[in-house]
């Protein structure tokens, strides 16, 4: 594992092994406690495949009490642990540990209850993203967060992670649709937080879990709420001659008290990968293209679509076409979706970042990124979810060039700091994992990093759940924020990434 | 006995700190319009945050919104209605209940104490809204945790966590909210008598149509006519509201009344009218007697309230109207407030929390206010509370005795 500082292995521990495999047969029997070294090998890594470590022993459970059982007995021997869900993970959120238990919980995957009257599902935390909606989807009802990997990732990991998508605008991120969760902690007691019901009796420790990256506790069962999926979606797919009119076109459509079900915007670079890659049929002479999304009932979509139109109209569209029917829809989200896939066409490697910045900023950020690519001699693409400030820059480059990966790690990490220059944060929706945790001083100083670490004291005193990840280790190491794709070979090829 | 009135944030830390340097525990309060909510506190010192007020920042076209925590919400939401926009959580506002004017609330109690109003439901409370923190603790320590962005997963999301901590975790000098549009247009649909299991079914199937319903509440016979200048008195009244652009709520309504015709005869209540019901339901106005009758504010499963208020009114004279779907139930006793009864039928139903929000001083010190916790959460809502506040200097025994 180059150039990136986990916590030192702890030699006691390693010494152990043997028994600490006996100990988690005794809990868990079977096929439950993997500990070959072949047989490990698939859970060396998550998304973030530039980071593999094998761990030191895989425990794979079936039930809660046996997850409290785990987990009290690693407490008392002083034996780390690292949650997995799917491992969809793109900031090394699940990457193991050398001296610590892997607690993969994909074996929890059962819907446990689907409540109509009061539109919630009770889900085990392997449970897929997309799988809720596929339970209630034959009765009109979704789950509204829809991050891009949502066909493989879990509800238990978009806890972990606060997951998002491209309507959280609308319908917001994780934490505003979860409920209750049931939960274990480090000592082994199990905690209920919320349920069906609404708001908590006490402190807000549902919302302090929500995005807490698996270092507070271990999530067993949550509670969400479902939706009745909105009668209709219409798109507008909209050309400026410049990312300031784009920029004005968003400001205005929400000034006008419109809220979109999405609204992505995407430079000339990235336009032109995706249209080189899928033919939407996306206008080439635009320097931003818009695709705004409108949904529910069929009158409201209607009214509200000539009233953007009439919006982009106002603020210099070059051009704008509105879907009349479902496949010109999917067209145009085709592009959009086949972005990431799109550049790698175009360029040996990517780094893939994920800041988030005041809107209002967007082309300030974008001449920033010019200036900066120039500097570094290296291209970048845009995708941006417009609605909310999520920044996607893709920054191509070639590993074979030698000091080009270096090159474009700096650039990704000055393109960060100018994010949290101008109000924005390191991460929207990736996360920090190892990834980005030696970027948060860029965003808080040590009296707030260290009140973001007593949290964790009062859930974890030994701090032996997930240890290494979200905060700075003590020393620096030059990785910073970005995903790595390598001549195309992106983690996951089968989970669309946008 | 000292009561500090900081300007600056320096102020705060400074008068935190010389509670710290004399072990001497602090009230933390905004204007104190909420002292007669939650356990009586027994300090001596007083740091009101009445005069660290102000805007640091609005800008509508980004949905944003920061504030001083000492200043008004009714200040703000005039601020917010001139750009056509508002907090969608629509605060509901104590005063009238308690017997109070209206209108007294600071913004950092949206926080603090989590407010929220009938339309939790689809819109969510105070936590669901808020974006960005700056905080002193206990410490005397002044962090700051979240942004001014929607999307933000950098970090623990102390922003939440001080949601519902009255004042005991630290006290939020500066807070940034999202706030959004105002709706064009409402009006709300009234199912007239109907009985509170009736009406839950039905508000079940409204909010699981696709009308879209913003809000829905259920006023039995006898509260029905204690809203808009009784103009629903005579039947129990459920309360459906749609707001939006005027064709789409014209549209859902129609499709609502077409989808319940079966449950009762319906009328419409448009505009100016159905906004001021709304804004009675939320304050509690039913309730708003200028008595100190125990009033209770209880959570549940919306299927299961109504059984609830069924079993209480069997042992105890008690009036009830619901919110939420049916979820979000408000009892008024008639004698004692039964607590043990009240909490035990929560359990029963489904689970959820109770919380006495108004009663006497000595019944709020005798009573648990809020819902207690098993030992484990209990023991967990602890070990926060002292790594935020190691001297327990802050709002001591403001939600749990000895906490």
């Amino acid at each position: 594992m180059s150039g990136l500082l986990m916590p030192k292995a702890d030699d006691a521990t390693m010494s152990r092994r043997p028994d600490i495999v006996t100990a988690l047969r005794a809990i868990v029997p079977g096929e439950g406690v993997v500990d070959a070294t072949n047989a490990m090998r698939v859970f060396e890594s998550d998304a973030l495949t530039a980071y593999r470590q094998l761990p030191l022993v895989v425990v794979l459970p079936q039930t809660v009490a046996q997850v409290s059982r785990i987990l009290k007995y690693c407490h008392e021997n002083n034996v780390k642990v690292v949650p997995r869900g799917s491992g969809t993970s793109l900031s090394g959120g699940a990457l193991p540990l050398e001296d610590a238990v892997l607690l993969v919980m994909s074996r929890f995957n059962q819907i446990l209850e689907v409540d109509y009257p009061n539109r919630v599902a009770v889900v085990q935390p392997g449970v897929t993203n997309l799988g809720i909606t596929k339970a209630v989807e034959h009765e009109g009802f979704y789950y509204a967060p829809d991050p891009s990997s949502q066909i493989a990732c879990s509800i238990g990991g978009n806890v972990a992670e606060n997951s998002g998508g491209v309507h959280c605008l609308k319908y917001g991120l994780t934490a505003n649709n979860v409920l209750g969760l049931e939960m274990v902690l480090i000592t082994g007691e199990v905690v209920r937080l919320g349920g069906k019901h609404l708001d908590s009796e006490g402190y807000d420790l549902l919302g302090l879990m929500t995005g807490s990256e698996g270092l507070l506790g271990v999530v067993t069962e949550v509670t969400v709420r479902i939706l009745q999926k909105p009668a209709t979606a219409r798109a507008l797919m909209v050309g400026f001659p410049t990312s300031e009119q784009a920029g004005k076109c968003v400001a205005d459509i929400i000034a006008g008290g419109i809220i979109p079900g999405g609204m992505e915007m995407m430079d000339r670079p990235a336009i032109h990968a995706a249209e080189d890659f899928v033919h939407a049929g996306y206008p080439l002479d635009v320097e931003a293209l818009l695709i705004i999304e409108l949904d529910g009932p069929v009158v409201e979509v209607d009214h509200l679509i000539s009233m953007v139109e009439a919006i982009a109209y106002k603020n210099g569209a070059s051009t704008c076409v509105i879907s009349q029917s479902e496949e010109e829809r999917m067209a145009f989200w085709a592009g959009r979706k086949a972005a990431f896939p799109a550049v790698g066409r175009i360029s040996p490697d990517y780094l893939c970042m994920d800041g988030t910045i005041p809107r209002k900023e967007l082309p300030k950020v974008l001449a920033g990124m010019r200036e900066l690519s120039e500097k570094y001699g290296l291209r970048v693409a845009n995708v941006f979810h417009a609605g909310d400030g999520n920044l996607h820059p893709l920054i191509l480059y070639d590993a074979n060039i030698p000091e080009e990966l270096h090159k474009a790690e700096d650039f990704g990490a000055d393109i960060l700091r100018l994010c949290v220059k101008v109000g924005g944060v390191l991460t929207g929706e990736h996360g920090v994992g190892v990834e980005k945790r030696e970027l948060m001083p860029e965003m808080f100083n040590e009296i707030d990093l260290n009140q973001q670490i007593r949290v964790k004291c009062a859930f974890d005193d030994k701090h032996l759940l997930n240890p290494g990840k979200v905060f700075p280790q003590l020393h620096r190491c030059a990785e910073l924020g970005r995903m790595h794709v390598h001549r195309g070979q992106v983690p996951f090829p089968e989970i669309p990434r946008f | 006995m000292t009561i500090f009135t900081p300007k600056t944030e320096d102020e705060i830390v400074e008068a935190v700190q010389w509670a710290l340097s004399e072990n001497a525990p602090v009230e933390v309060v905004g204007h104190g319009s909420k002292r007669n909510l939650g356990r009586p506190l027994q300090t001596e010192h007083t740091i009101a945050l009445s005069e660290y007020s102000g805007v640091t920042l609005y800008e509508p076209d980004e949905l944003v919104l920061s504030a001083k925590a000492g200043t008004s919400i009714v200040e703000l939401e005039t601020l917010l209605a001139e750009h056509g926009q508002a907090f969608q959580f629509e605060p509901m506002d104590y005063g009238p209940l308690l017997g109070q004017a209206a209108g007294q609330g600071t913004f950092g109690s949206l926080l603090a104490t989590n407010l929220c109003g009938p339309r939790r439901l689809k819109s969510g409370s105070a936590r669901d809204h808020v974006l960005g923190v700056r905080v002193v603790s206990g410490r005397g320590e002044l962090f700051k945790s979240g942004g001014r962005v929607v999307k933000n997963v950098t970090g623990y999301d102390l922003s939440k966590g001080m949601a519902n901590s009255w004042g005991t975790l630290g006290i939020a000098t500066e807070i940034t909210f999202k706030v959004l549009p105002a709706p064009e247009t409402e009006t709300t649909l009234v199912v007239r008598g109907l009985a509170d299991d009736e009406a839950a079914r039905a508000m079940a199937i409204a909010m699981g149509s696709s009308g879209e319903v913003a809000s829905a509440a259920h006023l039995p016979l006898n509260v029905s006519g204690r809203v808009i200048d009784g103009d629903l008195k005579g039947d129990a009244s459920t309360l459906l509201r749609l707001e939006g652009f005027a064709p789409s709520v014209n549209d859902r309504a129609a499709m609502l009344k077409g989808l319940l015709a079966s449950a009762g005869t319906i009328v419409e209540v448009a505009g100016d009218t159905s906004h001021k019901l709304w804004q009675q339901i939320r304050d509690v106005i039913p309730f708003a007697d200028g008595t100190e009758h125990p009033v209770w504010r209880v959570s549940m499963v919306p299927m299961e309230a109504y059984k609830l208020v069924a079993s209480l009114r069997m042992g105890a004279a008690v009036d009830a109207f619901y919110d939420w779907q049916g979820g979000l139930v408000w009892l008024r006793m008639e004698g004692e407030p039964e607590a043990e009864a009240v909490r035990a039928l929560i359990k029963k139903y489904g689970g959820g929390h109770a919380t006495l929000v108004r009663a006497s001083t000595s019944v709020r010190a005798a009573l648990p206010v809020f819902e207690p916790q098993p030992a484990p959460l209990a023991a967990l809502s602890k070990r926060l509370k002292q790594q935020f506040d190691p001297s327990g200097i802050l709002n001591p025994g403001r939600m749990v005795a000895g906490v």
